[in-house]
């Protein structure tokens, strides 16, 4: 992975040195909110229902085993003793103390980690492919290049303060993995007819309020010319986007306003005085990030280990298990296998410090010291022996991270909703606890088959519910929360955005919708059909028809008290840290 | 007071600034030094460039080519930032400096704070006009909140990985 050089180093710390005398200007009352407030956002640093949320940025989802220890040392010194990971590939915090704050950006640059611009209105963290560099589809290597461009966004001096937040994802893959097509800009590596690497640019995809698929701006971008591409496209875009209406002014809705053709023209316009310039990338410099990404010390293996395939013959919950969590590799004897943090009962994306501390060991163990986090909110172990899978399972399944589940039903994305977000209109953790329980048995899940059910809060999308199979929406009538159901959305090569069904339903409902759903796809498919094939090829209708035929009960336990304790904020004491109580 | 040259410098320039409802053309424009928004500029145009000293100011939503064939006559080029999140003027001070070489001093004002003066001081400003409400040497110091920078930008013609030789360790 890449690792810091001095001037990294130095950057780093700066910017922590820099953040500390910021908080201490807003404690000593120097700073109002208002100036502090854009100011702690560019370090990841949201003010939340209960307490300060700290995201960390983790540049397109890889950790070294090290860096996952801190997180779990974070989680114990400065917070409840867990933390969430994101759709982002990042990692939050739920309870810190603004106090602590430049403490913990502080033992988070002793790895090589930072917050930077996790929010506000710049250059978020640009994710990638979970299986990057170990994916059989691979054209090349993205992370090069994220890493390239991670350095080019942090602290741009001109794009610190744009319309709005302004994200990126990388694939290098023939599959999509990175949900490049519902990106500010998707980078797809692509090679010409020369077999030269270039990037198809994609731009003004987006979900939250208006979700728009990206339109192609360019079909092959030099990779030497990744910076200054990109960086015409942000001028463009800081210039002309709109800055009147806050719904309004995402990329997405400038290219649009302008149409792809004319938004293509003023980018290339202002292309043509960078292009080939002092910021054309030097193959010195991609050789010298590339050599952070070269392939570990790898074994002369071969696939189909015999105790592996005997186990999965005599037993159903590893056979599952292999199934689902264990993904091909391109080196012979390697797997790459998915840590599931999505066991019922527990918030997706939740890992205890424990969790953490073990999945460091595991991937010093099994996986070369490296992790990955996924935009689906598990955790990756890229290179995985064959003939350690075995073992692996064993372990995880103690650790409660063995949950046979990637690609199924209790997969859930899932936001941290009203129990955290102070935009929520509506509860998701607890939802998607109860669309868990209720869909638990796992040989029911892999019947059902490959399903992407993705819940967000608001309309603001964390959760990506507008590209879910399934997608609940959580929306405000009169004060009251209400869930809106949507089918048809996907990610990856065949994006596309989810209809909602009809009108919305309460809390204690939505299991039940979802059950009809499902009956009429078991109804309904053919064979190995998934139930997005099935909405693609059958429409709607008889979905909508059949969930609304027959009054939808609401679940007695969903409904009663303890459940309800939840609506109106959580449970939980405010701590008094921030400002604002 | 203004902050010039990395210093806290007595300012003698005025930024005129219409009220509401005044027209461009019949602005009344003192004598003396003075900064006028591109609109004056634009409207008095033949009798403002007899000045032997005259500076104009821009707004975020205006354009930086609006100037492109007069930017000699401007002893000042002011960019106005009518909130500080509002970073439009960063593209404006970007376009002044690199795509049409202005050399004269390029000025912040209005919602100009201590903070994002590193930035500003990257997109090509060299005069900055704080709040008149803050402290300005506090908002002297942050010109020196960062040492090295990734990037290039109107203060760096090259990104870092041009500048120096990369990979070292501690």
């Amino acid at each position: 992975m890449y690792r810091y050089d001095k001037f990294d180093h130095k950057i780093t710390a700066e910017r922590v040195a820099q953040f500390r005398d910021q908080v201490r200007r807003r404690l000593s009352g120097e700073l109002t909110e208002d100036e502090f407030r854009i100011l702690r956002l560019q370090n990841g640093l949201y003010m939340q229902i209960h307490a300060y949320m700290l995201r960390i940025a983790v540049p397109y989802g890889l950790v070294s085993a090290a860096q996952m220890r801190m997180f779990a040392h974070i989680a114990r010194k400065y917070d409840r003793g867990y933390g969430h990971f994101t759709t982002r590939q990042n990692i939050q915090f739920n309870w810190l103390k603004l106090q602590d704050a430049p403490d913990v950006l502080a033992d988070l640059a002793s790895v090589e980690m930072h917050a930077n611009q996790t929010s506000g209105n710049c250059i978020r963290n640009i994710t990638s492919d979970e299986f990057a560099g170990v994916a059989r589809d691979e054209i090349a290597d993205p992370r090069p290049y994220a890493e390239i461009l991670r350095q080019w966004s942090t602290f741009h001096p001109e794009f610190a303060y744009l319309p709005r937040k302004f994200k990126f994802a990388i694939t290098g893959a023939t599959e999509d993995r990175a949900a490049i097509a519902v990106h500010d800009i998707g980078l797809a590596v692509v090679k010409n007819a020369q077999g030269e690497i270039g990037f198809r640019v994609l731009v003004g995809g987006g979900l939250g309020r208006t979700p728009i698929i990206g339109t192609e701006i360019c079909a092959f971008v030099p990779w030497q010319h990744a910076i200054t591409y990109m960086e015409s496209i942000l001028r463009v875009y800081n210039e002309y986007g709109r800055r009147d209406n806050i719904y309004k002014a995402r990329i997405k809705i400038l290219v649009k306003a302008l149409g792809i053709e004319e938004f293509r023209r003023q980018v290339e316009a202002d292309w043509q005085f960078t292009k080939d310039g002092p910021c054309t990338i030097t193959k010195e410099e991609l050789q010298r990030v590339a050599a952070c990404f070269t392939a570990p010390a790898y074994e002369r293996l071969t696939d189909d280990d015999d105790a592996v395939a005997a186990l999965q013959r005599d037993n159903k919950a590893f056979a599952n298990w292999m199934k689902r969590n264990v993904k091909p590799h391109k080196v012979p004897g390697y797997a790459a296998v998915v840590l599931s943090l999505k066991k019922t009962g527990i918030a997706p994306g939740d890992a205890t410090a424990e969790q953490m501390d073990a999945a460091a060991q595991l991937a010093e163990r099994f996986s070369f010291g490296e992790l990955r986090i996924t935009h689906m909110q598990n955790l990756v172990l890229a290179d995985v022996r064959q003939s350690d899978l075995i073992e692996l399972w064993q372990v995880a399944k103690e650790l409660g991270m063995a949950t046979a589940n990637i690609g199924l039903l209790t997969d859930i994305i899932c936001c941290p909703g009203g129990d955290f977000c102070t935009l929520a209109n509506a509860r998701s953790i607890p939802l998607a606890k109860a669309i868990a329980e209720r869909f638990d048995n796992i040989d029911f899940q892999h019947d059902i088959g490959e399903i992407e059910l993705n819940m967000s809060g608001c309309m603001n999308a964390c959760g990506h519910h507008h590209v879910g199979h399934i997608g609940i929406l959580g929306v405000d009538k009169d004060g009251t929360e209400w869930n809106q159901i949507s089918i048809g959305g996907a990610q990856g090569n065949e994006t596309s955005l989810g209809k909602v069904i009809g009108r919305a339903f309460t809390f204690a409902q939505v299991p039940e919708v979802i059950d009809r759903l499902l009956q009429v796809y078991v109804r309904e498919r053919f064979e190995d059909e998934r139930f997005i094939d099935t909405v693609r090829r059958i429409g709607h209708e008889p979905f909508k028809e059949f969930v609304y035929a027959t009054p939808v009960e609401e679940d007695a336990k969903l409904a009663a008290a303890e459940y309800a304790l939840l609506e109106k904020g959580a449970p939980y004491d405010t701590p008094y840290y921030s400002p604002r109580f | 007071m203004i902050i010039k040259n990395k210093a806290v410098t007595e300012g003698d320039w005025t930024v005129l600034r219409l009220n509401e409802g005044d027209a461009p053309e019949s602005a009344e424009v003192p004598a003396g030094k003075v900064i006028v928004p591109l609109k004056v500029w634009q409207a008095q145009r033949d009798t403002l460039q007899k000045r032997t000293e005259l500076g104009v100011w821009l707004n975020s939503d205006e354009r930086a080519e609006d100037l492109q064939h007069d930017l000699a006559r401007f002893a000042v080029i002011a960019v106005n930032f009518p909130k500080f999140a509002d970073g439009r003027g960063y593209s404006i001070a970007y376009r002044l400096r690199v795509r049409l070489g202005y050399r004269g001093e390029l000025r912040a004002i209005g919602d100009v704070l201590r903070d994002q003066i590193f930035y500003l001081q990257r997109v090509g400003f060299d005069a900055f006009e704080p709040r008149a409400d803050k402290d300005i040497h506090e908002a002297l110091k942050g010109l020196s909140d960062f040492s090295l920078t990734y990037q290039a930008s109107a203060d760096q013609a090259t990104p870092l990985f041009r500048r120096v030789s990369r990979g070292g360790g501690l």
